[in-house]
């Protein structure tokens, strides 16, 4: 469903788009010299991916626009046909739904030390960034300064492009999507009034709402007719959540806070909705700021994650390879708790090791040409692509041997694709189960982006390990 | 003549003073619940401020019906006005506090969601938490309803209006003709007012409040 929601990059509903020049340039250098440093150029989106700079408190603007192809996909609903060749036009609306958070200090009255001390963050636009920390470092304080739910004692606060401190709290609130742990939702209004609150509040009127309504709740995966009506407490723990999501989204703001959201729910429960909202992420591109203190949560659901200490300290900046890689220091190593290369293939993703492209072919194409053009590719095969850019078969240059005219339904079927969003450890899986050995990667939509063998995995693995021992012996040079 | 006899030959009188009793506590209830609600919100923040409230209420509780009537006739005279003053303070209490309760019983976090979505102060009170401290509310209603019409018999005793009037004069006279048959005319008279009363009190609360929030 490519136009459920606005274009995100379009500014929420009512959000105006501020001045356009704060995108920083298209530079696919890293950032601020810093501990890390490139170390093969070769590949480049595992690099871009893998040697993420804006480690530790990064707030340097160049920083994060480092791997506009690598750590996430490309959000907006636009098929855009490729996202390799630097970013795209559209990305400058995702800064402008990024979050910033400049030198801002928290000092509940009479406390000694500052439960936020002198935190600063950039959080990109269209990201999903994940606070991580044990309970008491300040990490639920730190989400909540950026919704003003708690005032800041100093620093500011930009929130799409707009300082937070200027606005009026609840204007700001609601253009900032709040879910809270066991959802939050009121009891005494049914599943609908609950999802339609923002809309309300903002003066839509009654069938816009409605519409609205009902959009949200098939995002989210509940049928409307089924579930409009009825009461939270009528639903289940996971679906109450969904509708916190929903109920969240109303107003499809640019930003997301999510609070522990997952955390009161049974494991399987928990594992689907991380994987929706992924899922959902992958449609919407939101700004995410999710707080937890669960590791893998955070390895799995995190575009970066900001790893605290005591006063939300940010110990450990990064993505989440490049903390499984390479942890700043023995806090961190600790807080992940070992089983490493495990973890790598579990968190990483398909998008962020480089794909193996081949020929690609249409239907319509002429059979003489698609030949040609498997037969000067190394590659024994091409991919037949639908009208809408999906991969449906794989042809071989034996299966056009003396056909003229289209291809047409010639080749055979493709495997079922895996999504640039699947973990590595989901791709070897399908590798493992099915025939062929190689299988097809789909971006949002299911657009084609490349095939992944046992052998790319394989690479990309080795190819982050030596980077991260490259990086180490630096810092040891580095050091003293 | 037996009471069936007294009934019949009274019914216009009976009539009009169970229509009186109705009114005047059905008055003072609402009034008790006005005042009570407004008390409620502007203490309920207040840990202090809400035991002082519900310990003032109280304290007027433990007060006995029938000193409290006769001290008011110094400042208001016999009649309609120390009878429903003195109902309309003793409903309070259960008013009063319930609202504390009910409204200090909110779940916080559903008010903390209510603030992250952009709700303002008036608007999670009345969304929020008065709906949802309503059914809490009611049963103090319910509880006044109850208090308010044994204790509006002995408004009958600064002249006040209602069945008390049929009970006071047949206790005054005991041992006469009919004096039983009063006061058991103005009891169950009441009795009956007090079930009609909780009956339509249980209807409205099963109508206001929502199915999500039902017992």
């Amino acid at each position: 469903m490519p136009d459920t929601l606005p274009d995100p990059s379009a500014g929420g509903d009512g959000e105006p788009r501020a001045g356009g020049a704060a995108a920083s340039g298209p530079s696919e250098t890293p950032g601020p010299a810093g501990p890390s440093e490139p170390a093969g150029p070769s590949e480049a989106a595992l690099a871009s991916a893998a040697q993420e700079p804006g480690a530790f408190s990064a707030s340097g603007s160049s920083s994060e626009r480092a791997a506009p192809s690598g750590a996430s996909e490309p959000p907006g609903p636009s098929d855009r046909p490729d996202a390799s060749g630097g970013p795209p036009g559209g990305e400058g609306g995702r800064d402008r739904a990024g979050i910033e958070l400049i030198n801002v200090t928290k000092r509940f009255p009479g406390q000694r030390t500052p439960a936020v001390d002198d935190v600063s963050l950039t959080i990109p636009g269209g990201e999903i960034v994940v606070l991580l920390g044990p309970s008491g470092s300040g990490k639920t304080t730190t989400m909540r300064l950026i919704n003003r739910l708690i005032e800041p004692t100093s620093g500011r606060i930009i929130v799409a492009g707009r300082e937070a401190m200027g606005l009026d709290p609840n204007e700001l609130r609601r253009h900032i999507g709040y879910v809270i742990q066991n959802a939050g939702l009121f009891p005494h209004m049914t599943v609908g009034t609950n999802v339609g609150l923002v809309p309300q509040m903002l003066g839509w009127d009654k069938k816009r709402i409605a519409e609205r309504v009902d959009e949200l709740l098939r995002l989210v995966d509940l049928p409307p007719e089924q579930f409009r009506d009825r009461y939270p407490r009528e639903l289940s723990g996971g679906q109450q959540q969904r509708v916190g999501v929903a109920r969240a989204l109303g107003a499809d703001p640019p930003a997301m806070l999510m609070d522990e959201p997952f955390g009161a729910l049974d494991p399987i429960t928990r594992e689907r909705l991380q994987d929706e909202l992924l899922q959902l992420q992958e449609e919407l591109g939101k700004t995410i700021v999710f707080v937890t203190h669960d590791v893998d949560e955070a390895l799995k659901l995190g575009d970066r994650i900001a790893i605290l200490d005591k006063g939300s300290r940010i110990v450990q900046y990064a993505t989440p390879q490049e903390i499984l890689l390479n942890p700043a220091d023995e806090y961190v190593e600790q807080f992940l708790g070992g089983a490493q290369a495990m973890k790598l293939l579990k968190f990483s993703r398909v998008a962020d090791v480089p794909l193996q492209q081949v020929p690609q072919a249409r239907p319509e194409d002429d059979a003489a040409a698609v030949r040609e053009r498997i037969g000067t590719a190394d590659d024994s095969f091409a991919i037949v692509l639908d009208g809408r850019s999906r991969p449906v078969r794989w042809i071989t240059a034996a299966d056009l041997e003396g056909v003229t005219g289209p291809i047409g339904e010639r080749g055979e079927p493709a495997a079922t694709p895996i999504r640039a969003r699947n973990t590595l450890q989901q791709a070897l899986e399908a590798l493992i189960q099915i025939e062929h050995e190689w299988v097809p990667v789909v971006g949002p939509r299911g657009v084609y982006r490349g095939t992944v063998t046992l052998a790319t995995l394989q690479n990309a693995i080795k190819e982050m390990k030596e980077q991260a021992k490259a990086r180490r012996r630096q810092d040891r040079t580095a050091a003293p | 003549m037996n009471f069936w006899e007294y009934l019949s030959s009274r019914r216009e009188l009976l009539t009009f003073e169970t229509w009186q009793h109705a009114s005047m506590v059905f008055q003072c209830v609402v009034a008790a619940l006005l005042i009570g609600v407004l008390i409620g919100l502007a203490v309920y923040r207040s840990e202090t401020l809400s035991k002082f409230a519900t310990s003032t209420a109280g304290v007027v509780f433990t007060v006995p019906s029938l000193a409290l009537l006769g001290l008011l006739i110094t400042p208001l005279g016999l009649g309609v006005a120390p009878s429903v003053v003195a109902l309309t303070l003793y409903s309070l209490l259960p008013i009063v506090r319930n609202t504390i309760v009910g409204l200090a019983g909110v779940d916080r976090t559903l008010v903390d969601a209510a603030r992250g979505i952009g709700m303002n102060r008036g608007r999670i009170l009345l969304r929020v938490e008065l709906p949802l401290a309503w059914p809490v509310i009611l049963t103090g209603v319910r509880v006044a309803t109850q208090l308010a019409m044994g204790i509006g018999a002995i408004a009958a005793y600064v002249s006040g209006p209602g069945l008390g009037e049929q009970i006071f004069s047949g206790l005054a006279r005991l041992g006469g003709a009919n004096s039983i048959n009063m006061t058991l005319a103005g009891t169950l008279g009441i009795v009956i007012l007090a079930l009609i009363f909780d009956g339509c009190l249980m209807l409205i609360g099963r109508l206001t409040t929502p199915r999500g929030i039902r017992a």
